[in-house]
């Protein structure tokens, strides 16, 4: 869609004015329904607009992603720009410089719509979380978009913005992407600077790209990736063999996909989810099916499929479940009244007195249910005689999940794995509010991914039909494509094969 | 292996709440009291898997190693000024952030 939209900017076939109004004006259509947006930047994209305009008139060589309107999770800072987390603590705050994936885009002139809505500071799995309001999902109005990118997700969606930088600590990019029917690329840890990104859980967070098509997807990274002065953990491209050594030779041809080694991961597909309360419920039937076809395809296309085995990955959600509350509250620290942020330090009815209430009344009362709960789970999982058990512990698991990944890609020499991208297509709004862990298994296919580092992209692979389980038709689907360190170039030219293809 | 239940006390939840600087209702801290319950219970099932000899992970990326640079202010990188952040603070005095008396 990009290339595109690139061609019909400089062949003068519309304007970057046009555009830009053409993606305002459905915004101010259907944002009040989907609330995908929490700031509209309408002025600056206007202006930004007209800049590439008065360049293409003037026949300056413009970069592919000049003029072409993009938005950005609101967790992501945007220098001048209302920048909130999705939580009340940042209402009206002001982000004093931009983030270094938005530097670098503002250098190849895009148009930023705004700032799409998510789940405070990046918790939650529904979009619910954001304390501005759910955003629905497009493609019906009483399911959730998923989350923590719901806004980011609804948005590319609905055609309300081309594509979105978003974030993913846990599936965030690629979970909204599976039920929004978007592709959402999450590369390898690293890969994309974190500088300005307002962080969750720092050894799972990635910044990756909600988009409509795989191919934009690779556009944008290759422009934002990259090694970064301001994040001592992003990485140097092309990647250093020393860092990822497993060879790497482009095996696809545009056709066909002889020579590539998919493992299809047996746990993926069984009754992950044994062991909490007695509950025990799989993979959905239509989920199943969907993926499934697309291996199929993989093989028809000269693919050999391998089953392969990932015996811990049902520890990983248990892992994430203590890593990402672990260190999620020495992230959050930070809100405290006092250097930003909502404050009840001047609230002299209250009685606040000691710098201590200052600290505790006011992250309860701006930080939302999710956010408090997860701070809660941390500090008692990391509290005095329970770090060995829990945190120690689950880093030492990590490790084995870690290990189980090193072993397919190395020694089976998968060159990618193919699974559900989530259990279930989205689920209603409200249905799993009142229970966190049913919240937090819609996880179990994407965290594995973010505790071991690893890229993945989620491509849309068909929609639900007409079921007799009360269920509405017409829900998207997703598949994960999982790759090896560094190897997120194998994710683009699979996915881009199968897109034109499903 | 069945799990054995994992109990957390009102007392406790407090005391982490104290810990946390979350200044929780009566409400907050029963539901929290619950829920907490149920999510170490799920977590619990680690304690099956047998981790001994293994390596802590070193986080998200793969063979970690320290980074260096050189000691020189490479500020200049970033594009904001100090005014700036102080005037994101709920209370401000003379350019200075403030705060509530800490002794």
């Amino acid at each position: 869609m990009i290339k595109q939209l690139h061609e019909k900017l400089i062949n003068k076939e519309i304007s970057a004015t046009e555009l830009t109004q053409d993606y305002l004006s459905r915004i101010k259509n259907k944002n009040p329904i989907l609330n995908a947006f929490i700031t509209i930047t309408e002025k600056q994209a206007l202006e930004q607009a007209q800049k590439i305009d008065k360049e293409i008139l003037n026949k300056k060589e413009i970069s592919m992603l000049a003029g072409i309107p993009a938005s950005i999770k609101d967790l992501i800072m945007t220098k001048g720009i209302q920048t909130t987390a999705g939580s009340k603590i940042l209402e009206n705050y002001i982000a004093p410089y931009d983030a270094t994936v938005v530097k670098k885009l503002k250098q190849q002139g895009i148009v930023i719509l705004g700032k799409n809505n998510c789940d405070e500071f990046a918790m939650g799995g529904s979009g619910e979380n954001s304390g501005f309001g759910a955003t629905k999902n497009p493609y019906n109005l009483t399911r959730v978009p998923g989350g923590t990118s719901s806004g980011s997700a609804a948005a590319v969606s609905a055609d309300l913005s081309v594509y979105s930088i978003a974030s993913d600590t846990g599936g965030s990019v690629r979970q909204p992407s599976a039920f929004c029917g978007t592709v959402g690329f999450k590369p390898t840890y690293g890969a994309i600077s974190r500088f300005g990104l307002i962080a969750d859980a720092s050894s799972l967070d990635q910044i990756g790209i909600i988009s409509k098509s795989v191919e934009d997807a690779e556009i944008v990274f290759n422009f934002i990736k990259g090694r970064d002065l301001l994040d001592s953990t992003s990485l140097e491209f092309p990647i250093s063999k020393k860092q990822f050594p497993n060879k790497f030779q482009f095996p696809i041809s545009k056709k066909d996909l002889k020579n590539l080694k998919i493992g299809v991961p047996k746990e993926y597909f069984t009754h992950l989810r044994q062991g909490y309360g007695g509950q025990v419920s799989g993979l959905d039937k239509e989920v199943e099916t969907a993926v499934k076809n697309v291996i199929k395809k993989c093989e028809k296309l000269g693919a050999e499929i391998i089953s392969v085995s990932l015996p811990n990955t049902e520890y990983a959600l248990a892992v994430y479940y203590i890593i990402q509350p672990s260190e999620a509250p020495a992230n959050l620290a930070r809100f405290d009244g006092i250097r930003y942020g909502k404050s009840k330090i001047k609230n002299q009815k209250s009685k606040v007195k000691s710098i201590f209430e200052v600290y505790s009344k006011t992250r309860a009362k701006y930080f939302g249910d999710e956010v408090k709960r997860r701070i809660m789970l941390g500090t008692y999982a990391l509290s005095a005689g329970y770090f060995d058990a829990y945190y120690k512990k689950a880093q030492k698991v990590r490790t084995l999940i870690k290990q189980d990944f090193e072993k397919v890609f190395s020694q089976d020499k998968i060159d990618l794995l193919i699974t559900p991208t989530t259990p279930t297509p989205a689920f209603k709004l409200g249905e799993k509010t009142a229970d966190p862990l049913q919240m937090y298994l819609q996880d179990i296919f994407t965290v594995p991914v973010n505790v071991a580092g690893l890229p993945a992209i989620s491509i849309p692979c068909g929609k639900t039909k007409n079921l007799s389980s009360g269920r509405q038709g017409n829900l998207p689907i997703g598949a994960q494509l999982i790759g090896s360190w560094g190897k997120e170039e194998i994710l683009f030219e699979v996915g881009k094969v199968l897109e034109n293809d499903l | 292996m069945t799990t054995r239940k994992k109990m957390i006390s009102k007392k406790e939840v407090k005391h982490i709440a104290k810990l946390a600087r979350l200044d929780l209702s009566e409400q907050e801290i029963e539901k929290y009291q619950k829920q907490l319950g149920s999510i170490l219970n799920y977590v619990e099932k680690l304690q099956e898997v047998n981790t001994d000899g293994i390596k802590t992970a070193d986080g998200g990326i793969r063979n970690l190693e320290n980074v260096w640079r050189e000691d020189k202010n490479e500020l200049g990188i970033m594009n904001y000024e100090s005014g700036d952040l102080i005037k994101m603070a709920p209370e401000v005095e003379k350019e200075q952030v403030k705060v509530k008396k800490i002794l």
